[in-house]
């Protein structure tokens, strides 16, 4: 999808301290939609704070957060999830012991309008309505993310590198305007991040999804391979933004990652 | 129990083809019946022989307009779908030769193929299938066009060779509307004897060769067979081999539509036994390889099962196997043992089928390499009536097999009607029958080296036994000599040693040499558990591999099979190799089958290393990942002895 000018998220100088740490100090950005824009840093910078405070989970002390050109500070995270924005975590959150297909089902629960009476009846609309659900999920999600052959598997039973899909494969369940992404290549192997890195492609340019991302991620490689835009956080402070080369060739950006400046022109070829 | 001569399908002419048979069969049945099922998104949908005809038609038009004449090729490239038999079946319409390449091959094969064949078209399915012609388009200059179905991945590819099979059936549709008789006008010109398959054998020697197939030779084939084991129209069959492979063209298409049996195709490849299971075929022809996956299954699940129910495995297998060779022996069953294998049977075999997508099978035949005896006496202990196979793709698939209660497990049993098989003084199996091909393409020489006198000289060694069965020995340059003179067949100690279920692949050397020495593949996910299970850690295949507690597993498991061999046929060294055979290392051909040259040349050092007194061998070699790039590796191989 082309990047539009079109600012849809705001996230406006915003602090978020726990006890006497402070995680974030003063961040400002703007995604615009459409695009895929990418957080980078050492661990413990604040990029999963970051995350946190854009989908609800914490409230920042100060600074504003908007989306879609409304404030969304009071909100609630499922307040949020309607609205548009999901995610995915570092470490996998999904219900072990139950199957894939009812754990992306249930990341479609937002969407369903039948109530507990007309849900047990199971007649005409309802179950119309299900039909209509499970076709999204098998067209949209199962085949773009080929998963078609664990559909009935039992999560807690599947190698890592399948769970991480299964887990974005929820999280595009609610039909988000914008995915947040944290740290989706961590852990993979080499042929797992390709086809993670071709799905968050697909995810943002095929027709049917265009969905902005937001991607926390350590992988150098891939997030200057595909991110338009890149933001550098370090000790909760924003260090650089911009795209891709102009962000690897920030001298800020080097210090911070001390040491370790040739991993940022590394890539996994 | 012989059903022989109980089929009457359309008498094979020199007129009729398989297109025509095609629309004869889709009049016949239209709207009515189901001809082919595909599971997507998770539903299997079904596509009448009306909808089957009009897609057909829309591609063969759709494929006139971009120019394809009489006797032009079009290649073919993706997994088993539907759209890929209608392109199929569109290009023999019009009276076009199909190509068939199997989708995991890489791009020199391709390129050899399509520019070799000067194929006009392409068929994909999609992006990897696109990147593959787009790489290849500037040295295939014959080439016009590419086809592809799926557009997953492709939202960014402009290139004018490329056009969706929707655009060709658009085309088509507009071309029916000009011209409505066009389409029968074109299968009706079609006669039996012209060319409809163009077939590249993989070869365990040298680059692919091309079969020369006719309509004729196709149908033929097809017929015979069924004289023998009639398929009904009421019959499932699950296509999911590669096209590319004769035993499926010979069951999809020269079976499928003289018998009229729907065809279904797995949603995607990851999920064939899955789907497999939930159609439960009446009809069955896989390579060895499946059947020995099947049995790997079954015996790593009972590694794994609770005390009773291995208990009341061991218990079943027992009754299974007893029955089984008086069965073998045709010997009469005796009723208490009628009475125990039927209880047997409920109990665990006939869920043991079920698992395996086998509940309602009536024929299942395996072919295309050799199948050890074990796993042969495996399917029959647990009631599936396996049957060996013996063909090649120059006789349209297949010239001789088993009949039902005439099953011996070292034989592939007697030609089929119509064909007549010999053997020449220096041992090797000849055969003539309607169905032998009619010459490799652009290969002369090689056509005058296979075909004499109208008989095919099929490159292997066996003879013909008192009960009138063939007994394939080996490929005549494969058979080994031993120490003291007699002839071997590698392949049997191999097939043996694959029943172990921590053996992937053996090659087995010993052609003039003072003793047998193996080459072992471990079978990664069994091994792996097992070692997992032994509390030892690896990271790798080449770690794990190498390990001497998989040694000695390995050592075991030889060891047990030598027991039953001649002392000069035992395995007496061996190594396990750090890597598995791959076709894309050209150590197998893309059926699977041991390049055995090849790999002679390619592991000199470690041959070298079985036959001398050192206990390791250094290696350093070059491996290709799929997507052709190149990493060397060097290490050090273990050579063990098996002791006992």
């Amino acid at each position: 999808m082309a990047v539009t000018k079109e600012v849809q998220l705001k996230v406006d100088d915003i602090y978020m301290a726990f006890g006497g740490v402070q995680a974030l100090m003063g961040v400002s950005l703007e995604v615009r939609k459409g695009e895929i824009f990418s957080i980078i840093g050492p661990n413990g910078a604040g990029k999963t704070v970051l995350l946190n405070c854009i989908n609800g989970l914490y409230r920042p002390q100060r600074g504003h957060i908007h989306f879609e050109g409304r404030e969304i500070d009071k909100r609630r995270p499922y307040q949020r999830a309607r609205m548009g924005i999901s995610r995915t975590f570092q470490k996998i959150e999904l219900f072990k012991g139950t199957t894939v297909l009812d754990n992306i089902r249930l990341g479609r629960h937002i969407h369903l309008k039948s109530g507990l009476i007309s849900g047990s009846v199971y007649l005409g609309k309802t179950a119309r309505e299900e039909a209509e659900h499970r076709d999204f999920i098998e067209r949209e999600i199962i085949n773009l993310l080929e998963i078609e052959h664990i559909r009935d598997k039992i999560v807690g039973m599947l190698p890592y590198g399948l769970q991480k899909r299964v887990e974005l494969a929820r999280a595009l369940a609610l039909n988000p305007k914008i995915i947040l992404l944290d740290e989706p290549l961590a852990g993979l192997n080499l042929e797992e991040v390709e086809d993670m890195a071709r799905f968050i492609l697909d995810i943002n340019e095929e027709e049917k999804w265009q969905t902005t991302c937001v991607l926390v991620e350590h992988d150098m490689g891939v997030v200057m391979d595909i991110s338009h835009r890149v933001m550098a956080l370090n000790f909760g402070e924003k260090i650089a933004e911009g795209t891709p080369p102009e962000v690897q060739g920030n001298p800020e950006v080097i210090k911070a990652y001390l040491g370790e400046a040739e991993d940022l022109y590394v890539t996994r070829r | 129990m012989s059903r022989a001569g109980s089929f009457e399908g359309t008498p094979i002419t020199r007129d009729l083809t398989i297109p025509k048979l095609f629309s004869q069969s889709a009049r016949k049945y239209w709207d009515k019946k189901v001809a082919m099922r595909e599971k997507e998104f998770g539903i299997w949908v079904p596509i009448t022989w009306k909808q089957y005809y009009e897609n057909v038609k829309a591609i063969a038009l759709g494929m006139v307009s971009l120019g394809l004449q009489r006797g032009d090729k079009v290649a073919m490239i993706g997994d088993n779908r539907p759209e890929a038999l209608w392109a199929e079946m569109a290009t023999m319409c019009v009276g076009g030769i199909g190509i068939w390449l199997f989708q995991d091959s890489l791009i020199d094969e391709v390129q050899y193929i399509i520019d070799h064949s000067e194929a006009k078209l392409v068929v994909g399915e999609g992006q990897e299938e696109v990147d593959k012609c787009l790489m290849i388009k500037a040295k295939c200059p014959k080439l016009k066009k590419m086809l592809w179905d799926d557009p997953k991945g492709l939202r960014g590819y402009d290139d004018p060779i490329l056009i969706s099979l929707r655009e060709i059936m658009a085309l088509g549709r507009d071309l029916d509307k000009k011209d409505p008789g066009l389409f029968q006008d074109m299968i009706m010109k079609g006669k039996g004897d012209d060319v409809c398959l163009l077939f590249y054998t993989s070869g365990t020697t040298a680059l692919p060769k091309g079969a020369l197939l006719t309509h004729y030779n196709m149908l033929t084939m097809g017929s015979n067979l069924m004289q023998v084991d009639p398929y009904f129209e009421t019959d499932d069959f699950v296509s999911y081999l590669p096209f590319a492979w004769i035993g499926e063209q010979m069951m999809s298409i020269s079976c499928g539509i003289q018998a009229g049996f729907t065809l279904n195709f797995p949603e995607e490849p990851e999920t064939a036994q899955e789907n497999i299971r939930e159609i439960g075929p009446h009809v069955m022809f896989a390579p060895p390889r499946i059947y020995e996956q099947m049995v790997r299954d079954i015996q790593v699940k009972y590694l794994d099962a609770s005390w009773s129910k291995r208990k009341a495995y061991e218990w079943a297998m027992k009754v299974g196997y007893h029955v089984a060779d008086l069965k073998f022996s045709k010997k009469p069953v005796r009723w208490h043992w009628k009475v125990l294998n039927g209880l047997a049977y409920l109990g665990v075999h006939k869920k043991l089928k079920d698992h395996l997508g086998l509940s309602r099978i009536r024929d299942t035949y395996t072919g295309g390499a050799a199948m050890g005896p074990d796993h042969f006496r495996f399917f029959h202990a647990i009631g599936v009536n396996l049957k060996q196979i013996y063909g090649q793709t120059e006789i349209a698939g297949i010239s001789v097999l088993h009949r039902d209660g005439d099953i011996k497990f070292d034989t592939v049993g007697k030609p089929i009607p119509g064909t007549e098989v010999k053997i020449t003084p220096e041992g090797e199996i000849i055969s003539k029958s309607p169905s032998v091909f009619i010459g490799y393409y652009k290969m002369p020489e090689e056509t005058t080296r296979a075909l004499r006198d109208g008989w095919l000289y099929s490159g292997d060694t066996g003879f013909i036994d008192t009960d009138g069965h063939l007994v394939v020995f080996d490929r005549t340059k494969d058979v080994m000599t031993l120490g003291d003179g007699t002839k071997f067949a590698p392949q049997y100690l191999e097939t043996r040693l694959k029943f172990s279920p921590f053996i992937k692949d053996v090659w087995a050397i010993g052609d003039r040499r003072p003793y047998v020495a193996a080459v072992v593949c471990i079978d990664y996910a069994v091994v792996g558990k097992w070692a997992e299970s032994q509390n030892l850690v690896y990271t790798s295949y080449s770690e794990l591999s190498q390990m001497p507690d998989i040694y000695e597993l390995v050592r075991k498991e030889i060891a047990k099979m030598n027991h039953d061999l001649p002392p000069l046929a035992r395995v007496k060294q061996f190594v396990n190799l750090y890597k598995e055979f791959d076709p894309d290392d050209d150590e197998l051909t893309r059926t699977r089958k041991l390049r055995r040259a090849f790999v002679e040349e390619r592991y000199k050092d470690i041959v070298s290393g079985l036959y001398s007194s050192h206990d390791h061998v250094q290696m350093d070699t070059t491996i290709t990942y799929e997507d052709g790039r190149v990493a060397r590796i060097k290490t050090d191989l273990r050579v063990m002895e098996v002791a006992g």
